[in-house]
């Protein structure tokens, strides 16, 4: 694949949010996806305002580039053309090309990254690709300080931080996870719950299995006159924030059930259990009769736990599943920078608590070899990468997210 | 007998020496340079350490500027709410600490005593082998022993314990109820755990250094075997034990992964020593990968917190020890 670069001499057209939108047009039939919403949250601006790009005639002419290059490198290129509602991800057959690409940041994507980066190892042995976890925090401040060529991140750029990057980067969202309220109960296979009991129970104030509020979601279940022990995150993590901000839009309002608000860490009431990572608190539910905790799929799965089924938007029980997350996310409201909140999404089929992933990369490039290599990485994720994800229970993207995604991709230039 | 001595005795002539070659110079320059050298290594240590101190502290200062004093004093921790309070965390800290402490100097004085003094050989060169050899173990696993193995049996030892003292003051607070596993005792006890092998290693070999001749006299004098060990090498070895039980406790305050694994991540100050809680080294592993800037600098005041308390209580112990000794030895 390689940039169309034009030599504009339109030297006073800065990249304006325009140029992104268009990019958001199918390349096949030109239709234009549905516009972005954009009361999602604070985080609609690309530029901050004020914030002057060092090199405004490199990137305006950048800017024209762009525009010419998602055209031709969906339109013309090796990726397979798929209509905008296919299911199936189109099929990756770029050119091999050499380089060094590496990376850091969040770990909740870290085994597809790792699994997706064996594959292509398999593909093309030239390529060579460190993912290095440590959070979504060190990933943004690695990227800021140009220390890696793309970063893992779980949450989005906050707008004062947009100046501290050496430029500008492009959000580019590769898969979702659900986020299973998983439960130790002896004999109990399905377990209804909706948003506010989840909020009592994970605050303490429900404390027994067999509390009326339990009891009327599971008229069918013999629940247990057994205390609930919560289990939560000692970490950091990601989980927590996504697990906390659906909660806070679900019930979590002015006067709602859920006041602890949202964070990758919580003032979690005393009395809950900690667990160190997925690991930690899947280890945590298994030993302990009566147990309740939040994890990701992937690890809830490993662990044999069974995960209750959430009351979405639309007052639907769902569970957990990929198909549900891939449907919620098809349901969320997605901004033009693609960034988005794929929990309490629109959608009767959507499971309602899911997190997001994306990997943040600068626009220009050092060289063209760079912009190569990581265009390569980046499609094979968005690509066959998405067969592999389901292969490792997380949720690929709904296919009009994933083809704005790849025109994100194609954005990265030298 | 004939004076020996070549010095110039008053009012005699010095006897004629055979003139030697001057070594000097070069003994001078070897000298120098030897000098140089250590003077080297030990600025580098004061370098790094005040690299270390300004670095951290111009990290730290952001959140010095958020919430000035308070987050020595704070209990609050809700760095989503923006509240900063490292208090609950130098509590846990200190508790898990002093708890591993007490348990484990008995326990190593006990080991060291007994593989100097009471052992025979071959069952002592065993003995020395294995702590040395606990020694070495990772606190990693130490910590994962804590939560697969020891956690939920101690879990019904504390429900014991505090059936035993319920309804009794002050002690049915102490050993308050049980909410679960991870608490500040079980961190203690796996504290403790890991630094008995450093504590009765090095005071082993301080208490072998009590010269035969002292001991012997003791014994001779009609001693016991318990009063030669207290009469005679233990205020010989004072120093060097505290010195050891002193590394034992900077193991303990600044040990992280252990101490994450069991004490259950919750910011609570209590006298319920079977409550979770949290000590900095702790949060700042946890949380340091999703901090945010005030967040992160938060963390790193917490190292440079650690980093004083560690100061401090070493300080405070020094000082112990050189008035004990004056004692001890004064006796």
């Amino acid at each position: 694949m390689r940039t169309v670069r034009l030599d504009s001499n339109d030297q006073t057209r800065r990249p304006r949010r325009n140029d992104r939108i268009s990019r958001l047009v199918d390349p096949l039939s030109q239709n234009p996806l549905p516009a972005p919403r954009m009361e999602h949250n604070d985080v609609k601006t690309f530029h901050t305002p004020g914030h002057t790009p060092r090199n405004t005639a490199g990137r305006t002419k950048l800017a024209a580039a762009l525009v010419a290059a998602v055209a031709v490198t969906l339109g013309g290129s090796g990726i397979a053309a798929s209509a905008s509602d296919a299911a199936e991800p189109p099929v990756f057959d770029l050119e091999p090309v050499a380089g060094e690409l590496v990376g850091s940041g969040a770990t909740f994507p870290g085994v597809f990254y790792a699994e997706a980066i064996a594959e292509l190892e398999g593909i093309n042995g030239d390529l060579v690709i460190e993912y290095g976890g440590g959070g979504s925090s060190k990933g943004r401040s690695d990227l800021q300080q140009s220390l890696v060529d793309f970063a893992g991140t779980d949450g989005v750029v906050k707008a004062e931080d947009y100046e501290k990057f050496a430029g500008e980067f492009v959000y580019i969202p590769t898969v979702l996870a659900p986020i299973v309220v998983a439960y130790n109960l002896d004999g109990v296979d399905t377990l209804n719950l909706t948003p506010t009991v989840i909020a009592q129970i994970f605050q303490t104030e429900i404390t027994s299995w067999d509390d009326p509020a339990i009891v009327e979601l599971n008229p069918d279940v013999t629940l247990p006159a057994e205390p609930i022990v919560v289990v939560r995150r000692a970490d950091g993590s990601g989980t927590t924030d996504n697990f906390s901000k659906f909660l806070k839009a679900a019930v979590g309002g002015e006067g709602g059930v859920w006041t602890l608000g949202s964070g990758s860490e919580l003032e979690w009431p005393a009395g809950t259990q900690a667990g160190d990572g997925s690991g930690g608190v899947s280890q945590l539910i298994k030993d302990t009769p009566g147990a309740i905790g939040y994890l990701d799929l992937a690890d809830a799965t490993v662990s044999g736990l069974s995960g209750a089924s959430v009351e979405n938007k639309e007052g639907v029980f769902v569970a957990p599943t990929i198909e549900a997350t891939t449907a919620a996310a098809a349901g969320a409201e997605i901004a033009d920078d693609l960034t988005f909140f794929v929990g309490w999404a629109d959608g009767a089929d959507a499971y309602p608590i899911a997190a997001q992933t994306w990997i943040l990369a600068y626009v220009e490039q050092p060289d063209a070899e760079q912009a190569a290599a990581l265009r390569y990485f980046l499609t094979y994720l968005l690509t066959d990468g998405q067969a592999l994800a389901v292969e490792l229970n997380y949720a690929p993207l709904p296919a009009e997210l994933r083809d704005a995604a790849l025109a994100n991709v194609a954005l990265i230039g030298a | 007998m004939t004076d020996l001595s070549v010095h110039p005795v008053p009012g005699q002539q010095p006897p004629d020496l055979p003139k030697l070659p001057d070594l000097r110079g070069r003994r001078a320059y070897a000298d120098g340079g030897f000098r140089v050298a250590t003077l080297a290594a030990g600025a580098l240590i004061l370098v790094i350490l005040g690299l270390i101190v300004i670095t951290m502290s111009s990290r730290a200062r952001h959140v010095f500027a958020h919430t000035g004093f308070g987050f020595f004093t704070g209990r609050r921790w809700a760095p989503n709410a923006e509240v900063y309070g490292a208090l609950s965390f130098i509590y846990g800290t200190l508790l898990t600490s002093a708890i591993a402490v007490l348990i484990a100097v008995p326990v190593s004085l006990g080991i060291a005593l007994f593989t100097t003094q009471v052992a025979p050989p071959w069952l002592r060169r065993i003995l020395v082998g294995l702590t040395d050899l606990v020694a070495v173990v990772p606190s990693v696993v130490f910590g994962l022993w804590g939560i697969i193995v020891l956690g939920p049996r101690l879990q019904g030892w504390f429900r014991a314990v505090h059936g035993w003292v319920d309804g009794i003051p002050v002690l049915d607070r102490i050993f308050g109820p049980v909410l679960g596993s991870r608490s500040f005792l079980a961190a203690g006890i796996i504290l403790a755990v890991m630094i008995t092998p450093i504590i009765s290693s090095v005071s082993r070999e301080v208490i072998d250094t009590t010269p035969q001749t002292d001991r012997d006299g003791a014994l001779a004098l009609g001693a016991t075997r318990w009063e030669m060990i207290t009469g005679a090498v233990l205020p010989h070895s004072m120093g060097g034990i505290v010195g050891a039980v002193m590394l034992g406790l900077g193991r303990a305050m600044g040990e992280t992964i252990a101490a994450a694994l069991v004490i259950g991540n919750a910011a609570t100050i209590t006298i319920n020593i079977f409550s979770s809680g949290d000590s900095l080294p702790s949060v700042i592993a946890t949380q340091w990968g999703e901090a945010d800037e005030v967040k992160r600098s938060a963390l790193i005041a917490m190292g440079l917190t650690l980093f004083v308390l560690t100061v401090l209580v070493n300080l405070a112990a020094t000082a112990i020890v050189n008035r004990g000794m004056r004692r001890m030895q004064g006796s």
